[in-house]
C-alpha cells in the first residue's frame, strides 16, 4: 500500500482537474510517496468491529421549514462570474455529458 | 419482449430509474424557491450556488415527501445519511452533488400494475438536482459542434427522489405501464407534478437481452434522453432489437450510455460505461444523519390518500370483476370510481357503469352521482338506446342539467317495438336485392338495413333491436 | 495597549471613544505592517467608519455591545460581505462574497471594529503561513521566524498589538500553534459551538472558528460573543453560547489534570521545561496533576492527514473558474478547469488534494479514508476513557519554539509532523486552548495546551486563567 506510481499520480490529477507540469508529477510522486510511507502505519492497526466516525457530534435530524426567503440579487452575483451572457454563466464548449 | 431471433427467441431485460422533482415551496439544502421557468438565476443563494463558506440545511418537507413516496411503494423507511458524489461539470455548483449512496432513505418495495403484475422497486433516495445548461451555437441546441454553454443555476438544489426498479421489466408495454403508473401514485401522494414535459419526472432505462429460459442478465446498455412515455417504449424495441442482432452476429454488447434520438427513431452511443467513473462517494460532513421517528413515519403513513392500485381493488370489489379489468383501470385513473361505486350502489349494473364511465367521460367532466346513475337506469330499462344514454352523458358532463329534461329536449324516447319493426319491413321491401344478398349469407349487408332503418327512424331506432328483428326476419323468412 | 475586556468597558462607560482606540491601532498598524505583513488587506477607511458608529450609539445612549469599539482582526477565510475573501489564495484573489459569515454578523452586532483580513496560509493549509499567495507573515517577536500557521496573520496581529482581537479557523492545530508561537492565547472550541456559515472549508468535520487575543479573559468574552447555535449550520450544537468569563476566577482547586505523555516526548526540551513547570504550578494551585495516556494521540496524525485532504480535496473542487474567483481559458471546459486550478492553487495544496483525491479513489477508499475513521473512533475512546480519571488534560502545542522562515517547506512531511499535539483535539471534536507560558532558551514565546472533553470550555477556561494567574504571580515559569 504504501508509495505511489507516477502513473498512479497521472490518474489522481485527471481526477482533481489539475494540470500539472512534468516536474510536479514527478516531485509529487516523491513526496505523496513519502506521506504514503508514514501513514501506512495505519493500516496495520486492527480496527475489526470499530464503526467509524464521521462526526464528531452526536446530532442527528436537523430540520429546516419549507419557507421562501430572498434569493441573491442577479446582479450581485453575475458581478463576480468570469464570464457571463444572457443572465447565466458562461463556459467554453463541453465536449461530454455528465459522468 | 420476446424478439424472435434467428435460432432463438430472446427475451428483453429492463430496469428503469426515474428522478422525480419534489413539489416542494423551497429547495433541498436552502430557502430559494423551488419554481420552474423563472428568469435564470433569480433564485440562487449562497448554498445552493456553492459558494465558499455556504452549508446546506435539509428541508422537513422534502424529507415528509421522500417517505410519502417510499411508503407507496411499499419499502422500509431506514435511518439514512447523504454521501457525496464527486464530479466536475458545468451544472454543478460544488463539482459535488448531495446524493444519499450505500445508507439510503426508503429501500425494498414494489410497484403495482394495473394489471396486477409487479415490479421491485430496489430504493428510493434523496438527492439535489443540478443547475441547467444550454449550448449554444452547435445547431438545435445540442452540446454537439456547440461553440460555448451556458448556465442557470436556478434548478441546482431542488430537491430530487431518485426511484430504481428492479430489472423485473420485460416489455415495452409494461414499462410505459411503469411509469405511467409511478406517475399516478406521485401525483396522488402529492409528492409531485410529474410532468415529463417540465422535467419534473425523467427517465433513464436499463436495458439487456438474454435467451428465453436463461436466468444469468445479459450485459446492459443504459438509454437516456427518453423525453415521453412514447419514447421510453420506441426506445426499449429499438434498442432490444439492436442487442439481439449483435448477439445473434457474434458480437458482444458493450456496457455504455446511449442516447435516443427521437427523430432517427433509433439509441447512439454516447461514452462507455465498462470504466465505471469513480465518484469516490464519502459520508456528507456538513449534514447529519437522518433518522426519522416512529411517530413522524406513522403520521406520514396515515396521512397517505388512496393510492391508484387500492382504488382499483376497492372498485373491482364493488363491481364484482377482476382486478386487472381494463374499465377499472381506466375508472380509476379518470378518477371517476367514487361515481361508478355510487351508481353501483343505486342498483345500476356494475358492467354497464364501469363501461359508460370509461369510454364516454374520458376528456370530459363527471356527472353528477345521482343523474350518472338515473341515466344508465333509464338505458337499462330501455327508455334510452344505448346511442342516446351516451349522448345524455356527454351533455351531462360538458353542463350538467337532469337527465329526463335533457332527453325530452333531444326528442329521445325509444320506439315501441311494432314501430321499430314496421320500418324494418319496410327497408327490407324497399331493398329486395340487398335483403337477397344478406339472406345468402353477406352477414355485412345488416349494417345496410340498420342504416336504413336509422334514416327513417330519425335515430330512434335502437341499433341492437334492429339488428335482432332482420336475424328474425332471416329466420322466418 | 488595554485588552479588549478593558476597551470594551472604557468605551460603553465612555471613558474612551471608539475612534481614539481605533486610530491607536491603525497607528500600531502602520508602524509594522510592513515588516510583519500581518493583513492581506487593512479595512482602514471601514475600521474607521464602524468606530465612529460605535461612539454615535453610546452618545445616543444606547450599548453598541459586549465588543464595543474592540478591534478585531479577521482570518483571510472568514466571509465579509462585498470585501475580499482570499484564503491567500490565487484563485480567490479578487473573490468578494455576497454575504457575511455568521462569525462575523455577530462580531458586527456586539460593536466589534473589524480592521482587517489576515494573511493565512492558502486554504488554511500549512503551520508556517509560508504557503500563502501573497507572501509570508513574519513573528512579531522575531521577524526573521515564521508566526505558525495556518492563522499565522491572526496571531501576529494580537502578538503585534495591530487589534486586541482576532478570528482564525483551527482544522489540526491552526489558531493553537500560531498562538504558541506568537506567545498568545488561541481557543479551538468544541467542534459546532461554533458556527461555521461563512467559514471557508478546508475539512468539514474538523474546521473551528475561535479566537486568538491576549489573555484568556479577552479570549472568554469573544468566543462568548460567537458561539451558540446557528440554524445555517447544520452541524451547529443546538445549546447557546457557553458563560465563560464568569468562570475565570474559579481556580483549580479539586480538579484532576493529566499530562499527555504521548505528546510530551519528542519535543524540545525547553518546551518539556515549560510544560514540567506548568504543571507544578498548577498542583501548587489546589489541582491533582498526574500522567494521563492516549495511546492512540500519535496515531491521530495519520489519521487527520487522510480525513483532512480527503475532505478538502471535495470542499476545493468548486474552485473551477465557472462562477467566480480565477479563471485561465481553455479550449473547452475540461481544459479550462486544469488550467485554472494548476495556476490558481499553490505546491501544498496541490499535494494535499492529490493525496485527498487518492485517499477517496476506488480501491483505497477502504484502506486509507475508512480506516482513518475508524482510528478516529478509537482516539475517542481513548479520550473517553481518560477523561474518567481527569478534568482536563495538558499538554505541549507544538515541539519547538518558532523556527526560521524557510526551514521546512522543503519537507511537507517535516511540517506535518509539528502537528502531532493539536491534532488529536480536532478528530475528536474537543475544545483546546493555547496559553502563553514562558519562553524557550532563544527567548522566544512558549504556549502550552489545555484539552477538555466535549462543551467543556468552563473549566478548560478556569484552567488556562489560573495557568495565565501563576505567570504573573511568579509562581510558576520565569515569564521574561
Amino acid at each position: 500500500m504504501a508509495g505511489i506510481s507516477r502513473d498512479q499520480v497521472v490518474h489522481v490529477a485527471r481526477l482533481a482537474r489539475l494540470d500539472l507540469s512534468e516536474d510536479e508529477l514527478d516531485r509529487f510522486t516523491v513526496q505523496l510517496g513519502a506521506v504514503l510511507e508514514h501513514v501506512a502505519g495505519l493500516e496495520a492497526l486492527d480496527t475489526a468491529g470499530v464503526p467509524p466516525t464521521a462526526h464528531p457530534l452526536p446530532l442527528v435530524n436537523v430540520l429546516r421549514d419549507d419557507v421562501p426567503a430572498p434569493s441573491l440579487d442577479r446582479d450581485e452575483v453575475l458581478a463576480q462570474a468570469p464570464a457571463a451572457e444572457d443572465g447565466r454563466f458562461r463556459v467554453p464548449r463541453i465536449l461530454g455529458e455528465a459522468p | 419482449m420476446t424478439v424472435a431471433g434467428v435460432t432463438t427467441d430472446w427475451e428483453m431485460v429492463v430496469g428503469l430509474e426515474v428522478h422525480c422533482e419534489l413539489a416542494t415551496s423551497t429547495k433541498l439544502f436552502c430557502a430559494c424557491r423551488n419554481a420552474f421557468g423563472d428568469e435564470p438565476n433569480t433564485n440562487v443563494c449562497p448554498v445552493c450556488l456553492g459558494l465558499p463558506g455556504s452549508l446546506p440545511v435539509l428541508n422537513r418537507h422534502a424529507v415528509e415527501l421522500a417517505m410519502r413516496v417510499g411508503l407507496a411503494l411499499h419499502c422500509r423507511v431506514e435511518p439514512s445519511i447523504f454521501h457525496r458524489k464527486n464530479y466536475f461539470y458545468p451544472d454543478m455548483p460544488k463539482d459535488y452533488q448531495v446524493s444519499q449512496y450505500d445508507e439510503p432513505l426508503n429501500v425494498g418495495g414494489w410497484l403495482e400494475l394495473p394489471d396486477g403484475g409487479r415490479v421491485g422497486i430496489t430504493r428510493a433516495h434523496m438527492e439535489e438536482d443540478t443547475g441547467k445548461t444550454t449550448h449554444v451555437g452547435g445547431g438545435g441546441g445540442r452540446i454537439h459542434g456547440a461553440d460555448h454553454s451556458l448556465v442557470d443555476y436556478n434548478r441546482a438544489g431542488v430537491p430530487l427522489v431518485e426511484i430504481v426498479s428492479e430489472p423485473d421489466i420485460r416489455t415495452a408495454e409494461q414499462a410505459k405501464a411503469y411509469v405511467n403508473e409511478l406517475r399516478a401514485i406521485l401525483v396522488a401522494i402529492g409528492a409531485s407534478d410529474a410532468r415529463m414535459e417540465e422535467g419534473s419526472l425523467r427517465i433513464d432505462a436499463n436495458v439487456s437481452v438474454r435467451r428465453g429460459g436463461e436466468d444469468a442478465l445479459g450485459t446492459r446498455a443504459e438509454i437516456k434522453n427518453l423525453n415521453s412515455v412514447r419514447s421510453l417504449g420506441r426506445a426499449l424495441e429499438y434498442e432490444a432489437r439492436r442487442q439481439v442482432a449483435l448477439l445473434e452476429a457474434g458480437e458482444a454488447v458493450v456496457q455504455e450510455t446511449r442516447h435516443w434520438n427521437e427523430d432517427e427513431g433509433r439509441t447512439s452511443s454516447m461514452r462507455s460505461k465498462e470504466e465505471a467513473y469513480d465518484y469516490r462517494y464519502f459520508p456528507e460532513p456538513d449534514l447529519v444523519p437522518l433518522a426519522p421517528s416512529d411517530e413522524w413515519l406513522a403520521g406520514v403513513r396515515a396521512g397517505l390518500p388512496a393510492l391508484p392500485a387500492d382504488r382499483r381493488a376497492a372498485l373491482a370489489e364493488v363491481a364484482g370483476v377482476g382486478g386487472a379489468d381494463p374499465s377499472v383501470a381506466v375508472v380509476v385513473q379518470l378518477g371517476l370510481d367514487g361515481l361508478v361505486k355510487d351508481a353501483i350502489g343505486a342498483g345500476v349494473d356494475a358492467r354497464l357503469a364501469l363501461t359508460r364511465a370509461a369510454n364516454e367521460l374520458a376528456n370530459r367532466g363527471a356527472p353528477e352521482p345521482a343523474a350518472f346513475a338515473t341515466v344508465l337506469r333509464m338505458e337499462a330499462g330501455g327508455r334510452l338506446t344505448a346511442t342516446q344514454a351516451k349522448a345524455v352523458l356527454a351533455e351531462l358532463a360538458e353542463s350538467g342539467g337532469d337527465p329526463e329534461k335533457i332527453a325530452r329536449a333531444r326528442g329521445f324516447e325509444a320506439l315501441g317495438g311494432d314501430v321499430v319493426a314496421a320500418a324494418v319491413d319496410a327497408a327490407i321491401a324497399e331493398s329486395p336485392e340487398e335483403w337477397a344478398r344478406y339472406a345468402a349469407g353477406e352477414a355485412k349487408l345488416a349494417g345496410f338495413f340498420v342504416g336504413k332503418v336509422m334514416a327513417a327512424t330519425r335515430g330512434k331506432a335502437d341499433g341492437k333491436a334492429v339488428t335482432a328483428l332482420l336475424r328474425e326476419r332471416l329466420t322466418s323468412a | 495597549m488595554t485588552g479588549a475586556l478593558g476597551i470594551a468597558g472604557d468605551v460603553r462607560a465612555g471613558r474612551r471613544s471608539a475612534r481614539e482606540v481605533v486610530e491607536e491601532h491603525l497607528a500600531a498598524i502602520a508602524a509594522r505592517e510592513d515588516e510583519l505583513h500581518a493583513f492581506n488587506l487593512v479595512l482602514a477607511g471601514e475600521a474607521r467608519a464602524a468606530a465612529a458608529e460605535v461612539d454615535r450609539r453610546v452618545a445616543a445612549g444606547e450599548d453598541p455591545g459586549p465588543l464595543a469599539g474592540v478591534p478585531v482582526a479577521l482570518k483571510d477565510n472568514l466571509c465579509t460581505r462585498g470585501i475580499p475573501t482570499t484564503c491567500s489564495s490565487r484563485i480567490l484573489a479578487d473573490w468578494r462574497p455576497p454575504y457575511d459569515a455568521t462569525v462575523v454578523r455577530r462580531l458586527r452586532d456586539a460593536g466589534a471594529v473589524i480592521v482587517g483580513k489576515t494573511n493565512m496560509d492558502e486554504f488554511a493549509m500549512g503551520s508556517s503561513t509560508e504557503n500563502s499567495a501573497f507572501g509570508p507573515t513574519r513573528n512579531p517577536h522575531d521577524p526573521t521566524r515564521v508566526p505558525g500557521g495556518s492563522s499565522g496573520g491572526s496571531a501576529a496581529a494580537v502578538a503585534a498589538g495591530f487589534s486586541a482581537l482576532a478570528l482564525g479557523s483551527d482544522t489540526g492545530g491552526s489558531i493553537r500553534q500560531p498562538a504558541a508561537l506568537c506567545g498568545v492565547v488561541g481557543v479551538k472550541p468544541t467542534y459546532g459551538r461554533v458556527s461555521r456559515y461563512g467559514l471557508v472549508a478546508f475539512a468539514s468535520s474538523l474546521d473551528q472558528v475561535g479566537p486568538l487575543a491576549g489573555s484568556v479573559a479577552d479570549a472568554a468574552l469573544a468566543l462568548e460573543v460567537i458561539a451558540g447555535h446557528d440554524p445555517a449550520d447544520s452541524t451547529s450544537v443546538a445549546q447557546p453560547a457557553p458563560s465563560l468569563l464568569g468562570e475565570l476566577d474559579r481556580g483549580v482547586d479539586g480538579l484532576r489534570i493529566g499530562v499527555l505523555s504521548e505528546l510530551v516526548e519528542g519535543v524540545d526540551p525547553d518546551v518539556g521545561t515549560r510544560l514540567a513547570e506548568a504543571a507544578a504550578a498548577l498542583e501548587a494551585a489546589g489541582a491533582k496533576v498526574d500522567d494521563a495516556h492516549i495511546p492512540a494521540a500519535r496515531l491521530g496524525l495519520s489519521a487527520y492527514y487522510l480525513i483532512a485532504t480527503a475532505e478538502a480535496s471535495s470542499n476545493l473542487a468548486r474552485y473551477d473558474g465557472v462562477r467566480y474567483g480565477l479563471r485561465v481559458d481553455g479550449d473547452d471546459v475540461t481544459a479550462m478547469y486544469g488550467a485554472t486550478r494548476a495556476a490558481g492553487f499553490g505546491a501544498e495544496v496541490k499535494r494535499r488534494i492529490m493525496l485527498g483525491t487518492y485517499a477517496l479513489s476506488a480501491g483505497y477508499y477502504d484502506a486509507y479514508y475508512g480506516q482513518s475513521q475508524r482510528v478516529r473512533t478509537l482516539l475517542i475512546r481513548d479520550f473517553e476513557a481518560a477523561y474518567e480519571s481527569y478534568d482536563l488534560l495538558l499538554a505541549p502545542t507544538t515541539p519547538t519554539t518558532a523556527f526560521p522562515l524557510g526551514a521546512k517547506t522543503d519537507d511537507p512531511l517535516a511540517m506535518y509532523l509539528s502537528d502531532v499535539c493539536t491534532i488529536p483535539s480536532n478528530l475528536a471534536g474537543h475544545p483546546a486552548i493555547a496559553v502563553p507560558y514562558g519562553r524557550g532558551d532563544d527567548g522566544l514565546p512558549v504556549g502550552l495546551q489545555l484539552l477538555a472533553p466535549a462543551l467543556g470550555e468552563a473549566t478548560m477556561f478556569r484552567a488556562a486563567a489560573a495557568l495565565e494567574a501563576s505567570l504573573r504571580s511568579g509562581t510558576g515559569a520565569s515569564a521574561a
